[in-house]
């Protein structure tokens, strides 16, 4: 099928590629190249061991943006949104900024929320771009960053200029429609976000659908947390049962900022989402704070890299699984303490509950660690609901279904309780509960 | 008025039999002791009386306020009045104490036909209850017993008999490992709680904390059955010789 692409590549580029600027251009060209040599993973390698993308590498999609395509409702988009109507918002359907479902008035100067296609197009937002977009989510590694690079196109685009602080959670909302139902669509979303010296933000990217169709979104965000800025990232995957999801977070933080990345996944059939965060300045702090309710015969796959580059780094990462039914979780978290990252504290933690005997958590650790004075822990567990615990809380007068959600709530909670802000906070926690009844 | 009666009671958990025989009763308005050396089956006893499901009753009865315990799941039990302090309190992750402590009150009240408490009713309730083991509400806010010291979580304990306030508590060893501040807080607490109409089943390998809870009766048990039974006196005489003049059981004649 990696012909196919390259094929599509041909003609995506042909049909002016929405008028990309040349320096993009190149980097599109080296991009689908790359993905031409690397092709699709297989479970041969070990990066992708427990998680076959042979159903995404076997079915024919389509791009997923048609011109001239009719938008969804704001009534259909509204049920969506993670956060209090009104706040603002960009919304992108089949990976296409749509002015006409998004709000952007009332943001504070200094702020600039948008398309990332209208900001390639020109000026000092163009500049902007150009001075980070690709810079950080290396694509050459990856086939599938690398395809999103190439058919890079559209995406949100957040910038906050330096001592900027920004209230309201911005929302970038990624709407698939499905479409056509005799065609399988992709969809290549491409997100930016820099937040610069001393500013404060806070972001909620969230990918859903509109209906049950198969599609796929092949999605990469990069993040730049620039020296002493602070922001809280969100990011919440509810596709629809039948899609694929992969996606790519880069995040690179300067000295002294600090980077909460909070990741919840809920829906797709298979979902690998790879979270790579680089702590490249002192005294960065991270916290990277994950989880994956999952039933029927879901697959997610959860790929962390921590990198300290730079000494005096802090990071804590929790991730937690639920998975009942036939559904299969995946964790690895790798933890790369650089030479001279001296003073790295770092804390690594994934839990799997399983509610069925036929559900399935593979948990892996990897600690690289090239710095002699660090401190660096790491668990992981994976088994049914405690007992002990069930019968304490039936010993406390509740019943034995009680007990059970409440301990099941319990796990996905311990995540949503390290969420910065209450206020995405109290959304997400409605929607785990929804997931988890 | 008779609470609890323990008739015959033989009790085994994983295929080796713990309990070989115990017969006790206890009267609202008592405080009992039951000491004895390690091993001896304080624990399973509290253990079976509350439900612990790893523990299987192979003969006898227990009869509480008349009605048949072992009839009863430990939810049942719960609701009924019967609290067991445990010796190893549980965590729950991300389920704070006040959440934990309002649904345990809750289900007690729903099973009684009462009102079911909002949160804010319940803080207020909660209020004096915190003062008694001289708490602040910052641990109602942290995960039961997640990450609690063992000192606090044995107070934790002690907060939720204060504030589930049964007709039968068990207190499961509940002053090992306290240092004597934390004893003297459990041993008001449970003088506090007393009343004519409620029981208290102590069960305790020291005798330190019956120097701070005056009990009416002390037990001995020894291999599954209790051996001696007596006032508080047997409690000081157990402390000077140890249990070895006790360890048989002589008064089977």
């Amino acid at each position: 099928m990696t012909e196919q692409y390259v094929a599509d590549f041909k003609a995506f580029v042909g049909n002016g590629a929405g008028g990309a600027p040349a320096w993009l251009t190149e980097i599109r060209e080296g991009a689908i190249a790359r993905f031409a040599e690397l092709g699709f993973p297989t479970t041969k390698q070990e990066e992708w061991r427990f998680t076959s993308v042979a159903p995404i590498a076997e079915t024919r999609f389509a791009l997923a943006h048609a011109a001239g395509a009719r938008l969804p409702s704001v009534a259909a988009i509204e049920p969506l949104l993670v956060c209090p109507r009104g706040g603002p918002r960009l919304v992108f359907v089949d990976g296409r900024y749509a002015p006409e479902l998004s709000s952007v008035g009332g943001l504070p100067r200094g702020v600039h929320a948008g398309s990332l296609a209208v900001a390639l197009a020109a000026g000092r937002n163009g500049d902007l771009a150009r001075q980070h977009l690709t810079r950080h989510a290396g694509w050459h590694e990856s086939a599938f960053a690398a395809l999103n690079t190439a058919f890079l196109a559209d995406g949100a685009f957040l910038h906050v200029a330096a001592n900027t602080i920004l209230e309201q959670p911005v929302e970038l909302l990624f709407v698939a429609t499905g479409g056509r139902r005799e065609q399988p669509t992709v969809s290549h979303p491409r997100s930016l976000i820099v937040v610069e010296r001393g500013a404060q933000a806070a972001v909620v990217e969230c990918y859903a659908a509109l209906a049950d169709d198969v599609y796929w979104t092949n999605a990469v965000t990069e993040a730049v947390v620039g020296e002493g800025a602070r922001v809280e990232y969100y990011r919440v995957q509810r596709e629809g049962r039948r899609a694929y999801h992969v996606a790519t977070t880069q995040s690179r933080q300067e000295r002294d900022s600090f980077f909460g990345l909070h990741a919840v996944t809920l829906g797709g059939a298979l979902a690998r989402h790879d979270m790579l965060t680089l702590l490249d300045g002192a005294g960065a702090e991270l916290i990277l704070n994950g989880l994956y309710v999952l039933g029927g015969s879901q697959h997610a796959d959860h790929h962390t890299v921590i990198d300290h580059a730079r000494p005096h780094g802090a990071s804590h990462e929790f991730f937690n699984g639920v998975l009942d039914q036939r559904a299969h979780g995946v964790f690895n978290g790798r933890i790369i303490v650089r030479p001279g990252a001296q003073r790295t504290d770092s804390k690594q933690t994934n839990n799997n509950l399983l509610l069925s005997t036929e559900a399935r958590a593979d948990s892996q650790p990897q600690l690289e660690i090239y710095a002699d004075d660090v401190k660096c822990t790491h668990g992981s567990t994976v088994g049914p609901l405690d007992q002990t615990a069930l019968y304490y809380l039936r010993s406390r007068g509740l019943s034995p279904e009680t007990a059970r959600s409440l301990l099941t709530y319990g796990f996905a909670a311990e995540i949503l309780g390290r969420m910065g802000r209450a206020d995405v906070r109290d959304r997400l926690d409605r929607l785990v509960r929804a997931a988890l009844a | 008025m008779t609470l609890l009666q323990i008739k015959n009671l033989h009790a085994t958990v994983e295929g080796r039999e713990i309990l070989q025989g115990v017969d006790l009763t206890v009267n609202t308005g008592e405080v009992h002791a039951i000491m004895g050396p390690n091993g001896s089956g304080k624990s399973t006893l509290a253990q079976v009386l509350a439900g612990h499901p790893a523990y299987t009753v192979t003969a006898g009865s227990v009869l509480y306020e008349g009605k048949d315990l072992f009839a009863m799941t430990p939810e049942q039990r719960a609701r009924e009045g019967v609290f067991l302090a445990f010796q190893y309190p549980v965590a729950i992750r991300g389920i704070t104490n006040a959440y934990f402590l309002r649904s345990a009150v809750n289900a007690i009240r729903k099973h009684r036909g009462e009102e079911e408490l909002g949160p804010v009713e319940f803080m207020d309730a909660l209020e004096e209850k915190l003062k008694v083991i001289g708490w602040d509400d910052s641990y109602l806010s942290r995960p039961v017993n997640e990450g609690f010291s063992g000192g606090e979580k044995k107070r934790n304990e002690i907060l939720q008999l204060a504030v589930l306030e049964p007709k039968l508590a068990i207190l499961d060893e509940t002053d090992s490992g306290l240092d004597i501040d934390a004893l003297k807080t459990v041993a008001q607490t449970v003088e506090k709680l007393r009343r004519p109409d409620n029981a208290t089943v102590m069960v305790t390998h020291y005798y330190r904390i019956l120097t701070h809870i005056q009990p009416d009766f002390v037990h001995v048990l020894s291999a599954g059955r209790i051996v001696k039974s007596g006032g508080k006196e047997l409690a000081q005489e157990l402390e000077e010789k140890g249990y070895d003049w006790i360890r048989e059981p002589a008064a089977v004649a």
